[in-house]
């Protein structure tokens, strides 16, 4: 790495839930606010802002990133709103990090937010505009009908069950129950998510993220500050994305190229050879059950069909060799689109501080994995975060 | 070891009201060839790209994924901004200081005319609890600050109908401007208001088009070309995004982001600048926007400055030799590459008839237009 060493310093994050009654603006500053007393410093001494959130159509706001800026503590501060679709929400610590690692700022402060209640009678009705005007608005498509295309596709590609799916929200929604900020956790058996309702074969309701309100924010700082402000700062040791074609009807739905290229140009960054002996944590982006398994191969942390077995065998366990997903995610914390993302790598940096509560994997683990994904199923952002400094 | 990051190609489309032969696909792969041919580089040898866009502006929900196609881009470290395009070179400017890249692609592009009811759309970039049930058009925001801003700084009106007028014969001389005119101050009188004190006149229209720019570390800057064109400094900030608290009449973002691109540049005072590309999208902002830069201690002495000349083709000053948005029309988030491109032009003396002489430091300038308090400032310099 060529620039300045950053480190995180400061997490925070709002209670996510179906339907807040503040408004974007209050959850964000909610959010950036508990991040900046967990640091134990004021806005004033925040040099720059990122901030990410999902589609405009949400809150039927134009430059919504406009609108929300004060309330992210960006009020006669530069700013700059990222935006890779499901994937801002880790891509939002890559920005930040090289707002640092520039030498332009000394701190950061990154704030995701989403309001998804607003858009009645449900946000889906929003992702519809994501589509190609002329190629595929006319269809209709839904998130539901292309996600259960691209999950039949992993299935049949290399012959996985649907129970070793349902696993995935097993594990989840249980470690969720120990996530005090969290949506949906749940006591499951894999019997339960396959009796739950066919949203569209083969995705189950049980295998579906809730829509959320939320926010989560972070502060990041360079070294000469991080080392003032805390003695156990964790490390940004590396960030990698990668965007895919929009024509997502041409590509290999089985396994995501773009998450392996944005995997490794992170892991190039921290000096890591051997992603799945390397890494302590993983975080994947987990909004439909199968995706965490497909995302777990892509990171390169499981071969090219194995991830189910892997996690029947127990090593994605809180105690496992590779424990995924401790916040319980997606599925169980619940995903305010960008909010989400960053919430992971809020998890890892109370992982790595040892700060988890009941939910903290055993053995000091030093190294985390963060990921997030969204688009047409087309966007890898990936951050790699430790609490040895980067070399 | 140096730091300095160039400016190595710049492509753009000619701007015009509308563009019915071309996608925005099309209009962004006209740009990106144009700038890689300028640059000297194929895009499989670009490390990351950068974009930047309007969900609404657009009619398209997460807008990014339409984009990596049509620059090359497939499979590459990507990010749309939902910013104007000179925050666009600021962040590729961070990436490449970072290290995390050596050489970065910016876009920008307009495809206004495909939106059927741009008031519309505006009117959703107002506040939905405090503001937007009052239901106001947000350019009366702009005559109402145009009206403070007159009043408590003294500036006679015949300073916005100069800047109207100024800009729109500068873009005579611009081939690629899409409202050139030639004019005299009685058109832009005999204009009806928008929102008193604006005129129809005073308001830049839209336009579609679209700019890359490809950006390089020093060691990957080609020395072919006589003349390099190197980014000194670069500002981007917020006021209030709040209507009721802002601090309105002084554009507070642009001098929080000159001040930062002055500092990185060692510009002790802004006379050292040789031309000046500020956002004119309504005519008093360009005044009020030269006195954030710090050339005009009031409106008052800008909009005299003016009259006089200074400001004009011919003048020590120049601003917006290009015709600015009011005479190349507003192409949305691409409007501050538009200044990019000219600045780049005129720094390397291919600026054709309305080359100016002896320019070395130029400056562009944008802000993200009403109800925002938001914008950036880029400082470019020759050799």
């Amino acid at each position: 790495m060529s620039g300045r060493k950053v480190a995180i310093v400061g997490a925070g994050m709002t209670q996510f839930m179906r339907r807040a009654l503040e408004t974007p603006k209050e959850l964000a500053w909610l959010a950036a606010k508990s991040a900046l007393e967990a640091a134990e410093m004021s806005l004033n001494q925040i040099d720059c802002v990122v901030l990410g959130s999902a589609p405009d159509a949400f809150d039927g706001l134009h430059m919504k990133g406009e609108n929300l800026s004060d309330g992210c503590g960006a009020w006669q501060k530069p700013y700059l709103r990222c935006y890779v679709g499901g994937g801002t929400g880790v891509y939002a610590v890559a920005q930040a990090w090289f707002h640092v690692a520039s030498g332009l700022f000394d701190t950061a402060l990154v704030v995701c937010e989403e309001k998804m209640s607003g858009c009645l009678p449900h946000p889906q009705a929003a992702f519809l505009t994501i589509f190609d005007h002329v190629t595929e608005q006319p269809l209709k498509p839904n998130l539901l009908w292309i996600f259960a295309l691209e999950q039949t596709r992993y299935m049949q590609t290399y012959g996985i069950g649907l129970e070793e799916i349902a696993r995935v929200s097993v594990k989840n929604k249980r470690n969720a129950l120990d996530h005090p900020a969290a949506q949906l956790g749940a006591k499951l058996t894999v019997k339960d998510v396959l009796a739950s309702e066919v949203m569209a074969w083969p995705v189950h309701r049980l295998m579906v993220s809730p829509t959320s309100d939320g926010a989560a924010a972070l502060v990041l700082a360079g070294e000469e500050i991080a080392r003032r402000i805390t003695d156990r700062p964790v490390w940004v040791q590396g960030v990698g994305w990668s965007l895919d074609t929009a024509y997502w009807t041409n590509r290999n739905l089985a396994y995501p190229e773009y998450l392996e290229k944005a995997a490794w140009m992170a892991y190039h960054m921290a000096g890591i050879r051997e992603p799945a002996k390397e890494i302590n944590i993983a975080e994947p982006y987990d909004p439909f059950a199968y995706k965490e398994l497909h995302h777990l191969e892509g990171l390169q942390l499981a071969p090219k069909g194995q991830a189910p077995k892997l996690l029947a065998d127990g090593v994605f366990d809180l105690g496992g060799d590779l424990p995924v997903t401790p916040s319980g995610g997606l599925l169980g914390v619940g995903n305010p689109i960008a909010a989400a993302g960053l919430m992971k790598i809020c998890e890892l940096y109370w992982q790595l501080r040892g700060e988890a509560g009941a939910r903290q994997v055993p053995g000091k683990p030093e190294r985390g994995v963060a990921q997030a994904w969204g688009d047409l199923m087309q966007v890898g952002t990936v951050v790699v975060v430790g609490t040895k400094e980067p070399s | 070891m140096s730091n300095r990051i160039a400016i190595i190609g710049i492509g753009f489309t000619a701007l015009k009201p509308s563009t019915p032969q071309q996608s925005f696909k099309e209009l962004m792969f006209e740009a990106a060839q144009k700038a890689y041919l300028d640059a000297g580089v194929h895009s499989g040898e670009i490390d990351s790209f950068v974009t930047c866009a309007e969900d609404l502006n657009e009619g398209l929900s997460i807008f990014d994924e339409y984009t990596p196609d049509q620059l090359g881009a497939v499979q590459k470290p990507m990010h749309t901004l939902t910013q104007d395009g000179l925050h666009g070179i600021a962040d590729a400017f961070m990436q490449i200081r970072a290290g995390i890249a050596e050489r970065v692609v910016v876009e920008a592009h307009s495809k206004a005319s495909n939106v059927k009811t741009p008031g519309g759309v505006l009117d959703y970039a107002l506040d939905p609890f405090y503001n937007r049930p009052l239901a106001f058009n947000a350019h009366a925001l702009a005559g109402l600050e145009m009206n403070a801003f007159l009043h408590e700084t003294g500036t006679s009106i015949d300073g916005c109908t100069g800047v109207v007028v100024k800009n729109r014969s500068n873009a005579l001389r611009n081939p690629v401007a899409a409202y050139p005119l030639a004019l005299d101050s009685t058109y832009v009188e005999s204009s009806p208001y928008v929102a008193y004190p604006l005129r129809e006149a005073e308001i830049a229209k839209r336009a579609d088009g679209c700019v890359v720019i490809v950006l390089a570390h020093e060691k990957k800057a080609p020395t072919t070309r006589s003349k390099r064109v190197w980014v000194r400094g670069i500002g981007f900030a917020n006021d209030s995004a709040t209507l009721e608290s802002r601090e309105w009449i002084r554009a507070e973002y642009a001098r929080l982001a000159a001040a930062s691109a002055y500092r990185q540049a060692s510009i002790q005072q802004p006379r050292e600048i040789d031309l000046f590309e500020v956002d004119d999208s309504y005519a008093y902002k360009e005044l009020q926007h030269l006195v954030a830069l710090g050339l005009y201690t009031d409106g008052a002495e800008a909009g005299r400055s003016l009259e006089a000349g200074e400001t004009g083709l011919r003048g020590k000053m120049p601003v917006n030799v290009s015709g600015g948005a009011l005479g190349m029309g507003l192409p949305l988030e691409a409007s501050g590459l538009y200044r990019v491109v000219e600045l780049v032009l005129q720094l390397r003396g291919e600026a054709g008839p309305r080359q100016l002489s002896d320019v070395r430091l130029g400056l562009a300038q944008s802000w993200r237009g009403v109800p925002t308090t938001s914008g950036a400032v880029v400082v470019l310099e020759t050799e």
